[in-house]
Formats: C-alpha cells, sequence, structure tokens
C-alpha cells in the first residue's frame, strides 16, 4: 500500500468512513474530525511510519506540518518519511 | 451561616519551600520552570518543568515515612505543617472531631507507579515494595495530613484534573460555612514530572517546548509544575476567640460542568462558575479588583477564559486586573489553584498583584489587563480564583480582605 493510500485509511478509519469517501481537497472539517480526532490521527501516522510529526495544537500555522486538507497532510508525512530514513 | 477565614497558609513548588519565599519570586516575576530532571527524561519531547529542584526528601522524612510518602504526599505534608504551624491550631478533643482535611489530586501517587511498573514491566521483576498500594493512592496525602496533625473529622481527596484543590477548597469552605466542621486543612498537591506523567501529556499536542506565555499572541502551550498549597480554613468565630491572625475571607464558590466536551473549554460553563461564585458570596461584578487566572497557556484555555471573564463581570472586565501564575511556577495540575490561591491572599494583603510573565505580544482575544511580566502595586478588597479542568468541569472561589 503506497503512502497516499496508508495515510487515507487512517483517516477514514478516524472518519468512520470508507478510504473512498476520502477525497484529496478534503479537510478534516468536512470529515467531522475534531482536535482530539486530528491528534489521533497524527499519532497513528507516526506509528505507521515511524515517524516523528512536530505539531503543537497550539500552533497549528507555525507548524511545517500543513494539516489543511488530506492532500497536505500526505505531502508532510511523505517529505517527513524522506527526512527522517535512518 | 458561619463565616470562613484562612488562618494559616503553606507551601512547596517551584519558587520556593515556604510561602514567604513562593511570594518574594512572584513579586520579582521569576520563573520557576527550568529543564526536567528524573530517569528517561532524553525520551521525551517535552523536556522542560516546573520542578522542584534541589529537595532532597530523606532531610524531612524519615525511612519508614519515606516507605509510605510518595512525592506528592510529601509535598502536601510539608505545606500543611507550614500552614498549621502558622494558624497556631492544634488538635484534640472535640476540635480534633469537628476538623479534617480534603484535598486535591490528580495523579495522585504516579511517581509510585511509574517507578513500579518500570520494575515489573521494563526491569522484570516479580516482586514489588509491599506498601506500593497505600504509597501510590490518591488519598495518601490527605490521610497522612490527617494522622500527623490528628484531624478526625470528615477526610478526603478530590479528583477533577486540574481544578481539584479548587474543588477541594470550595468543599471546604462550605462545610466550615455550613457549621459542619470548625476547621478544614485543605488544598492540594501534585507530582506528575515523571518519565511516564509526561510522556502521557505530549500526546496531546498543548505542550510548549519552550516557556509557558499565557495570553501572549505567541503562547504555544501549557507547562508542567508539580507542589502543593495547603491551608487551614476556619470558622471566623473561632480564629477571632482565639485571636488568631486572619489572612483572609474566603466568601464564595461556584462549580459547574460543561457538559460539552472532555478537552475543549466552554466559555458559558466558566462564565457559569464565575457568576455562581460572585452570586454566592453577594459580591457585585464592580466589587471585583482581581482574578487569578487558570491562563494555560494554550490557545483554547486563554481565549475562552478571557471571554467568560468579559461575560460574566461585563463592563468590570476592562478594569479588572488578571494574571496568570502559571508562567512561573508551571501547571501544578491538581494542585494548582491552591498554588495561586497564593497569589490572591499576596493581592489581598499585601495590595501586590503578580504578574502573567512570558508575555510578548498582545492578542486581540485576551484583550484584559493581565498584568504583564511586572508585578503591580493596587489595593483590591475581592478577588476570584478560576480553575477550569479537563472534563469541562469548573471551580471558582472568592476572596475578601481580611476586616
Amino acid at each position: 500500500m503506497s503512502v497516499k493510500d496508508r495515510v487515507i485509511a487512517i483517516i477514514a478509519e478516524q472518519a468512520v468512513l470508507e478510504p473512498s469517501d476520502v477525497t484529496l481537497d478534503s479537510t478534516l472539517e468536512d470529515l467531522g474530525i475534531d482536535s482530539l480526532g486530528l491528534v489521533e490521527c497524527i499519532f497513528a501516522i507516526e506509528e505507521a511510519f515511524d515517524i516523528s510529526v512536530p505539531f503543537n495544537a497550539n500552533e497549528p500555522d507555525q507548524s511545517d506540518f500543513d494539516i489543511s486538507n488530506v492532500g497536505s497532510i500526505i505531502a508532510g508525512v511523505q517529505t517527513l518519511i524522506a527526512e527522517q530514513a535512518t | 451561616m458561619k463565616r470562613v477565614v484562612i488562618t494559616g497558609a503553606g507551601t512547596i513548588n517551584a519558587l520556593g519551600r515556604n510561602v514567604a519565599q513562593t511570594l518574594e519570586a512572584m513579586r520579582e516575576g521569576r520563573c520557576g520552570i527550568s529543564e526536567l530532571e528524573f530517569r528517561d527524561v532524553e525520551r521525551l519531547a517535552i523536556r522542560i518543568g516546573g520542578q522542584v529542584k534541589g529537595y532532597r526528601p530523606d532531610d524531612v522524612f524519615n525511612r519508614q515515612q519515606m516507605v509510605l510518602y510518595d512525592r506528592f504526599t510529601q509535598f502536601a505534608l510539608l505545606a500543611a505543617r507550614e500552614a498549621v504551624a502558622q494558624s497556631g491550631l492544634q488538635f484534640h478533643g472535640d476540635l480534633a472531631d469537628r476538623s479534617g482535611v480534603v484535598l486535591g489530586t490528580s495523579g495522585g501517587g504516579l511517581n509510585t507507579q511509574d517507578d513500579n511498573y518500570r520494575s515489573v514491566y521494563e526491569e522484570g521483576k516479580n516482586r514489588v515494595h509491599p506498601l506500593v498500594v497505600p504509597k501510590l493512592m490518591n488519598n495518601a496525602a490527605a490521610s497522612h495530613v490527617s494522622m500527623e496533625m490528628n484531624l478526625r473529622g470528615p477526610t478526603f481527596t478530590v479528583a477533577t484534573a486540574c481544578a481539584s484543590s479548587n474543588h477541594a477548597m470550595g468543599l471546604a469552605f462550605q462545610m466550615v460555612r455550613s457549621g459542619s466542621s470548625t476547621v478544614m486543612v485543605t488544598g492540594g498537591s501534585e507530582s506528575m514530572l515523571c518519565f511516564g506523567g509526561v510522556k502521557a501529556w505530549e500526546g496531546l499536542r498543548v505542550m510548549s517546548k519552550d516557556a509557558c506565555r499565557p495570553f501572549s499572541a505567541n503562547r504555544n502551550g501549557m507547562v508542567q509544575g508539580e507542589g502543593a498549597g495547603v491551608y487551614v480554613f476556619e470558622d471566623y468565630e473561632h480564629a477571632r476567640a482565639r485571636g488568631a491572625e486572619i489572612l483572609a475571607e474566603v466568601v464564595g464558590f461556584a462549580m459547574t460542568s460543561d457538559a460539552s466536551d472532555i478537552v475543549m473549554p466552554s466559555k458559558q460553563g466558566a462564565a457559569r462558575a464565575i457568576t455562581g461564585a460572585l452570586r454566592d458570596g453577594q459580591i457585585a461584578p464592580e466589587d471585583v479588583g482581581y482574578i487569578n487566572a487558570h491562563g494555560t497557556g494554550t490557545a483554547a484555555n486563554d481565549k475562552t477564559e478571557c471571554a467568560a471573564v468579559a461575560d460574566a463581570l461585563g463592563a468590570q472586565a476592562d478594569r479588572v486586573m488578571i494574571s496568570s501564575t502559571k508562567a512561573m511556577h508551571g501547571h501544578c495540575i491538581g494542585g494548582t489553584g491552591a498554588v495561586e490561591l497564593l497569589a490572591c491572599i499576596m493581592a489581598l494583603r499585601d495590595g501586590v498583584i503578580a504578574p502573567t510573565i512570558g508575555y510578548e505580544e498582545p492578542d486581540a482575544e485576551c484583550a484584559l489587563d493581565v498584568v504583564p511580566n511586572v508585578a503591580r502595586e493596587a489595593k483590591v478588597d475581592t478577588v476570584l480564583s478560576n480553575a477550569f479542568a479537563f472534563g469541562g468541569l469548573n471551580a471558582v472561589l472568592a476572596l475578601r480582605r481580611a476586616g
């Protein structure tokens, strides 16, 4: 499964949706994922890819990790995987 | 209904080992937050906290006591000793039976849990010390204070996360006011600064890696502290009859539940608690001179709290001083309201308003007088202390100047 599909699967599970219902331009808000759901998604992503995601809920805009939509999250995960490859 | 006064105060926290040291640090706007020191800290992403440094429990407690006293119990006992000594009270006979202890804590003996889980899971040991249970239980601190001071009346522990000690002190106030107790030793204690304690908080992603900056536009989260605050709440007539020095009068208390979200605060719930405390104390909003804010330094709390204060106080919100001392001592969780009540007593007694340190940039959503960075001299007669906990549980106390 590609990074894209795995991230979509994680987000879909959190949103209690089918992966096919999650599109790249969906926002977390569109999918009904609140602030707690977001930190759960980030945790699942960190566990799935063995990466550390720099995200502080107090300043989401300051983070390098862009959560504005599903596509930006996937791009962020791909960047982190490349940066944190050991 | 009895009047309720405070006749003793005690504390230990990152700013000081007693009340005098703590108030001096608050007046000077000193920051007690530093690099955390404990086992496995290098595996944490968050490595700062308001830790009590240089404290050696073996200097204060003997071997038999150390077997039973988790760090949160030690803190509670040290603060209670200071408070009861200041009050001049000794408990025996009828007074002992009519006096009790109600303390707040959230994590209880978390250090004991952390140490012993590590021992059985990580180190593979199959045996733990036989007294682990009485050491880690949340009521251990209240029970040891009761035993040491011979307080034989109602004694229990309240756990409402970050509002624990305000709930505890509010209940103590109600018990003395109703006449069911003559004296209540009350406050709270917390010691969550261990690997497991901080690791759990990291997961929420609300912790700052560098500083606690309440109400400042560039705030980026809370910083944990540890410590205890303990007070002697006494029936005014009893205190007056024995000529006790009165530090302040407790005049109102209210508690509410948001009944909405497990972590996100609600303006309505907080405002109802503030309004309720004013009503309970028959206080007009114009009389409130200072509010010790919950002021955690998270995006969510600070703007919600400012909006709640604006709603509850109306026009007075533009005049009231409101500061968060958490930027100095960290968020002492279940003990935080008790440590912060010191700032309320300092405002009433000494006419010094503790500052909100770390304040760098105004935030339009927190446009109140937050007493930025430098303490201020001001005469205030009535003050509030806010605590708004995870779980949506709010507890607000109102105090008035003695005399």
